[in-house]
């Protein structure tokens, strides 16, 4: 599920939501594993999973195989980040799908975050040149199984593919690295740049 | 922007609408009550800080229907976390400063006074302005008190002249003045207290914040810890930290090399220690500490002076229909910190509605990550995963753990990142 708001208003939208979630019939829900699971999440990467800390990222209304993926990677120490390889070791299998069905029922938030709008409209370019064939309405479409780009904390993206370039996270796409390669090689630093400010535009 | 922004906010509108009017079903599919709105029950949450306020928030999310109240006296909380960045001169009062407006928004009944007593069988409370409340459930989450009888020559007033700073607000700033009115290579001396206490890395991150002032603004000053115990949280990477970035500004005196206090003269600024005396320009004394007042007061510590608890609902095991969360309670091996009272309020909250509703208990994972700055762009980490198992919450096995020794410094800043995502995030989870 995906929505976009201004980040001032998500949060207490989100508690009014999961009344409504109750009122509609999935009450029991609130109390279910995944959400007593998911609830070790939220200080970081926000109520709802929609984040508030530049590199964090939200997590919330993600495709439950990226988020099972995502764990599991961590777990074996396979994908590298400062924390989640301590904090994934503690979850079996069983507690990382039921926290991913968690995390899918809820709203994707955009977050709006500075951007400098001109080279946000080149970055759309480049998005459609070499990302949009897998990532979807500019990244924010689950069922395409791979992490939010648009209206994705930046710093986390800028890290994320970072990570990709410098071979300490592996590619699951040979495709991604070719694409990636590619636009780095033609528009260099300043084409990473503008495709970030076009992600963080929160635009589609 | 404007097209997008002007398109969600009516997706926003129809949401809205769609759970205001469909809020008032949840109470039959929650099975928390079976009479109206009045009988939903009143839960009244005692503090305002991470646990109360995140308390708060997490009842009257899993129950639209209770009846929330927060008692909190003061209409602003600064939190802890952060107030060392605030002491090092690089962070702002008020990018710690948080309000009730956004409780009131969701539903919560915010009173800003002071509670003089709880009677635990009678379920009442009584306010300092008179009033009375009853409860069916109470949440106590008091923070802290300090044990001002521990060592000879302190008292209560002595946070005036030797402010702890572990309270955050005015101590803050008043620390953070002595700081900065010190003498060119004078003396800062911390007094670090015994276990158990609250924020177990916070004196030793305060440390790196002092040394990170000094190095810009008085490179000859020294500063000496005397420690009334003898290891602390994340000791390894601190001392790795500290002599990386602050050479050998930082002196560290553990219990049994001489670290015990034996007494302190305020006035002189003098302290008697086993290492001998000294004479120190500034004093940073944290003392001792115990559960806070209220929570002495109702009867709900023991001898340790915090609050024994059952670990799966937070009930005390004093007091029925009493739960205490934070830095009062007796959580296992779940350190005193603003993530971990977060963390059991999510819990506890979860638990109390479904004892209202006659259900049985959750078992639910608990959490606490902590990030502490040893420079502004350098920092560590411990983080843990608790479970609750045969009646005690337990560390999972294999999991959790500090930040690495001798990691890169891109790792370091890396972690300096997250310190502020994370704060940015619980912060706005719990008073957002």
């Amino acid at each position: 599920m995906k929505n976009t708001k201004k980040p001032s208003l998500k949060k207490w939208m989100g508690v009014l939501l999961a009344g409504g979630m109750m009122a509609s019939g999935i009450a029991q829900a609130e109390f279910d594993r995944g959400t007593m699971l998911a609830n070790t999440c939220v200080g970081c990467h926000g109520i709802n999973g929609i984040s508030d800390g530049p590199a964090i990222p939200s997590i919330g209304g993600m495709s439950e195989q990226y988020f099972i993926d995502s764990m599991k990677e961590f777990r074996a120490g396979e994908r590298p980040n400062t924390i989640m390889t301590r904090l994934a070791k503690a979850y079996t299998d069983q507690d990382i799908a039921d926290m991913a069905k968690y995390f899918a029922k809820q709203k994707y938030v955009q977050v709006e975050q500075p951007h400098d709008p001109r080279a946000a409209q080149l970055g759309q370019r480049l998005h459609n040149s070499f990302c949009d064939r897998c990532h979807d309405a500019a990244g924010t479409n689950p069922e395409d199984d791979s992490g939010f780009l648009s209206g994705q904390m930046r710093a986390y993206l800028e890290y994320s593919l970072q990570d990709y370039m410098s071979g300490d996270r592996e590619y699951k796409e040979s495709r991604m690295k070719r694409e990636l390669e590619s636009m780095m090689n033609r528009h260099g630093d300043a084409g990473l740049q503008q495709l970030l400010d076009y992600y963080a535009s929160g635009k589609e | 922007m404007k097209n997008v922004f002007s398109k969600l906010t009516r997706r926003q509108m129809i949401q809205l609408a769609a759970a205001g009017i469909a809020a008032p079903a949840a109470l039959a599919l929650t099975g928390c009550s079976t009479t109206g709105r009045k009988g939903a029950g009143n839960v009244v949450v005692i503090g305002g800080g991470f646990g109360g306020s995140a308390a708060a928030k997490y009842l009257k999310r899993y129950n639209p229907e209770l009846n929330v109240t927060l008692i909190e006296p003061n209409k602003e909380y600064i939190t802890c976390p952060g107030s060392n960045w605030v002491i090092g001169g690089f962070h702002e009062m008020k990018q710690i400063t948080h309000n009730y407006n956004a409780a009131k928004k969701n539903g919560i009944n915010v009173m800003h006074e002071t509670v003089a007593s709880v009677d635990p069988d009678k379920q009442v409370i009584k306010l300092a302005s008179g009033k009375t409340m009853a409860y069916d459930k109470l949440v106590v989450s008091p923070g802290i008190d300090f044990k001002w009888d521990v060592h000879a020559g302190v008292d209560e007033n002595t946070e005036k002249f030797l402010p702890h700073a572990y309270k955050a607000g005015d101590q803050t700033l008043l620390l953070r003045d002595q700081l900065q009115s010190m003498r060119q290579g004078g003396t800062f001396a911390m007094v670090a207290p015994p276990n158990p206490f609250r924020c177990p890395p916070g004196p030793y991150e305060r440390v790196g914040m002092v040394a990170h002032y000094l190095k810009q603004n008085n490179p000859t000053a020294k500063i000496l810890i005397l420690d009334q115990k003898n290891a602390f949280s994340k000791q390894g990477l601190f001392v790795e930290g500290w002599e990386l970035n602050y050479g050998q500004m930082i002196e560290h005196v553990k219990l049994d090399d001489g670290g015990k206090l034996r007494s302190i003269d305020v006035k002189n600024k003098t302290i008697d220690a086993d290492y001998g005396k000294v004479k120190a320009d500034v004093i940073n004394y944290i003392p001792p500490q115990k559960a806070g007042k209220l929570a002495v007061a109702t009867g709900l510590t023991n001898e340790s002076g915090y609050c024994p608890i059952n670990q799966q609902t937070f009930e005390s095991t004093i007091h029925k229909n009493i739960h205490v969360i934070g830095d009062a309670c007796i959580a296992g091996p779940m350190p005193k910190s603003g993530h971990s009272a977060t963390s059991q309020a999510r819990s506890c909250a979860a638990n109390i509605v479904l004892a209202m509703a006659g259900q049985e208990p959750i078992s639910a994972k608990n959490v606490n990550t902590c990030y502490s700055l040893v420079t502004p762009d350098y920092a560590i980490s411990v983080a843990a995963i608790y479970d609750f198992q045969d009646g005690k919450i337990v560390s999972v096995p294999g999991s959790g753990g500090v930040s690495p020794m001798g990691a890169a410094p891109d790792v370091r800043k890396m972690e300096a990142i997250y310190t502020q995502g994370w704060y940015n995030s619980i912060a706005d989870e719990v008073w957002g």
